[in-house]
């Protein structure tokens, strides 16, 4: 057999046949569902009379409208609380495995496939949610879908997908100390473009990734829609074996002993072929924030904002207006930008890893006087364990508000919102207008620690000065 | 299920929507979100920019009274980044849309829209400002989207545009949304089903 990329070998495990229109019928190993997107299908499915083909391969949870503050029910908002029975109700019916909000298990879908060991290597995972990306960095082909599309994983476990070619992102070297997994995407978008992926699997490769631990792969996938990439995967490897041991559904005994076989005979072969590559040096990279409305207006911390004039003509517009939403000068440096409310979280970076990142440096430090600041873990299981570790503490005692697990101010659909146009330093993923809940709200991107940085100054800062040299911080 | 009517042309006046990017949270704002059917979602169309702070109409384009009734939404380059939401080809679909024209679309707004029977017609950058202005001098007249040759007709003037062709034969079959011919592969997804091991570790109906 000539050498395939793991895309290959993925699609070709799970093709079903080829429809009329020249479309794959692709199988979809692993489906999961949250509220947002579901209840339309479960609708539609009802209006039809159909089942649910094979209800143990799909998986619930709840995040997006979940307050992370006052979880008791009934919620406050009434459209919330109706969303929520409807789930809890159409997973009973149809006898689908629920992680509800005081299983313990609850948390963002996107948390929660992973650690509990549900995504896993060389499997088709569909969500009625863009972010489903995240799981490609087990080295499964993961992607969002719409409501249409659940509905069609629930009656037949399969979709209709044209396939995508696929585009190597090689980076190579080694990230400068005090660079982080969400730089390293954010810089790929900027160099790509927020459409560079449209019709493309992106595949990371390289030093950098080999390097990074699952938490840091899975924030990199993660944003691959950002950059138009419906899905994007890591090979898997060692460090992809060693997160799943031991977790509730990753196989067991014998089994688990032939799934490690199989999980390895995945990655891309030497010399596969791919429609594109791209090759990134390391050393390029640097902290990096947004500036504008889309997750490529991104600039590296000691840069200044853009120049209308001084961008190719076709992009003037869209400059103008991120600036005219934005507030910002051209020209001005982005660093020094006066932030209003510093948000720690999201299926980007809201894990055990990123508040540890955070906690090391925030000990001993406030937040500064007028700012907001909340930190919002990704899942229950985070929560717990970033309280087993004093993480918590550390964070209130700073002047963060700890919350519970959920969405939060990601996309503010519970009661975490900006405020007329408050401007946030995010870890989330999405800096499009009126995300955060405020028409007129302004996001900046960041990572975790960028976001600690701008907290405790009140402004856009480079970590790096204010928490002092990464090696220094233990 | 019950076989959909085939689309081989959309006919109707056009309304421009300028920019470039415009994603899904601003096709339909979040709050829009909290429903459990897609009823009520034509509100929400473009809310945050048709409503400014002061709670006023913007006078966005959709409010014009020359655009009333327009059926045909013209945009810019990766129209519907962003989210996966239903939601958004959903509202545009029920506040009387049956075709977008954009320079590119993004994947799943595209895959989205088309399973409802919206057409995305994609065009390049120069017709497509050409078109533009063309509708915003003349939003009376009407456009003809023509799905087997993928252009788009404004009076004695015709853009050739671009539709995969997955689309362009799906609409025209009337087999857009994909569901009834997933069902008919029934068979052939439990062998494929019980040839992944994963799959089989948890048992249960295939
Ligand atoms: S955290 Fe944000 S991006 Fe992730 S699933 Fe929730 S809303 Fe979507």
């Amino acid at each position: 057999m000539p050498p395939r990329t793991l895309f290959d070998k993925v699609w070709e495990a799970h093709a079903v046949r080829s429809l009329d229109n020249g479309q794959t019928q692709l199988f979809i190993g692993t489906h999961l569902i949250h509220e947002v997107t579901s209840p339309q299908a479960f609708g539609m499915l009802d209006d039809l009379g159909l089942p649910v083909r094979m209800p143990q391969r799909t998986f619930a949870t709840v995040d997006h409208i979940v307050p992370t503050d006052r979880r008791e029910e009934p919620f406050d908002d009434e459209l919330a609380d109706q969303m929520i029975k409807a789930l809890r109700t159409n997973c009973t019916r149809h006898g689908i495995t629920y992680f509800d909000l005081h299983s313990g298990l609850q948390g963002i879908v996107h948390m929660v496939g992973p650690e509990l060991g549900i995504t896993q290597p060389g499997s088709t995972i569909a969500c009625g949610d863009s972010h489903t990306s995240t799981h490609g960095a087990f080295g499964a082909v993961a992607f969002g879908i719409g409501t249409s599309g659940v509905r069609d994983v629930l009656a037949t476990q399969t979709l209709a997908m044209s396939r995508p070619k696929v585009r190597r992102v090689e980076v190579v070297g080694a990230l400068a100390p005090g660079v982080f997994a969400k730089d390293v995407i954010l810089h790929i978008i900027r160099t790509l473009g927020v459409n560079g992926g449209i019709g493309y699997a992106y595949e990371y490769a390289g030093e950098v990734f080999d390097a990074m631990s699952m938490e840091e792969r899975m924030t990199v996938c993660n944003m691959s829609i950002e950059g138009g990439a419906r899905c994007g995967y890591v090979n898997p490897d060692q460090t992809t074996i060693d997160y799943l041991e031991g977790r509730p559904y990753a196989p067991q005994g014998a089994d688990w002993d032939a799934a490690v076989t199989r999980w390895r005979a995945l990655a891309s072969d030497p010399g596969a072929e791919y429609d594109d590559v791209v090759v990134i040096d390391a050393t390029d990279i640097a902290p990096t924030v947004t500036w504008g409305i889309n997750p490529g207006q991104a600039i590296a911390i000691d840069e200044s904002i853009p120049h209308p004039e001084r961008v190719p003509a076709h992009e003037r517009a869209s400059v103008e207006e991120a600036l005219a939403h934005m507030q910002l000068t051209p020209g001005a440096p982005i660093r020094g930008t006066k932030i209003d409310v510093a948000f720690l979280g999201s299926c980007t970076n809201a894990r055990l890893s990123d508040f540890r990142e955070v906690a090391a440096r925030l000990r001993g430090r406030r937040v500064a006087p007028g700012v907001k600041a909340i930190a919002v873990p990704g899942s229950t299981l985070v929560k717990e364990a970033c309280e087993r570790e004093g993480i918590d503490r550390v964070l209130e005692d700073a002047g963060f508000e700890w919350r519970a697990a959920g969405c939060s101010m990601c996309l503010a659909m519970n009661p975490d919102k900006l405020v007329g146009d408050q401007l946030c330093a995010s870890s989330s993923n999405r800096n499009f207008k009126g995300r955060q809940g405020s028409a007129s709200g302004r996001t900046v991107l960041m990572s975790p620690v960028m976001v600690a940085a701008a907290a405790v100054t009140g402004m856009v800062a480079d970590a790096r000065e204010v928490f002092g040299p990464a090696e220094a911080v233990a | 299920m019950a076989a959909l009517a085939p689309i081989g042309t959309v006919v109707g006046r056009g309304v421009v929507v300028p920019g470039d990017d415009i994603d899904t949270d601003r096709i339909i704002p979040a709050r829009y979100l909290r429903c459990v059917t897609f009823d009520d979602l034509a509100e929400g169309l473009f809310r945050d920019e048709r409503i400014g702070n002061d709670g006023l109409p913007t006078g966005h384009p959709l409010d014009r009274s020359e655009h009333a009734g327009a059926t045909v939404l013209v945009s810019g380059r990766n129209f519907g980044c962003g989210s996966s939401r239903e939601h958004a080809p959903q509202a545009i679909a029920r506040a009387g849309f049956r075709a977008v024209i954009a320079g590119s679309f993004a994947e799943i707004f595209f895959a989205n829209s088309t399973t409802l029977g919206l057409v995305c017609l994609s065009l390049d950058e120069e017709p497509l400002a050409e078109l533009r202005s063309a509708v915003q001098a003349a939003p009376a007249v009407e456009l003809t989207l023509d799905v087997p040759s993928a252009t788009v007709t404004m009076g004695e003037r015709s853009f050739q545009g671009h539709l995969p062709e997955s689309a362009r034969s799906a609409l025209l079959a009337g087999r857009y949304d994909p569901l009834s011919e997933l069902l008919a592969g029934a068979e052939a997804v439990r062998r494929v089903a019980d040839s992944l091991p994963y799959v089989r570790a948890t048992g249960g109906r295939r």
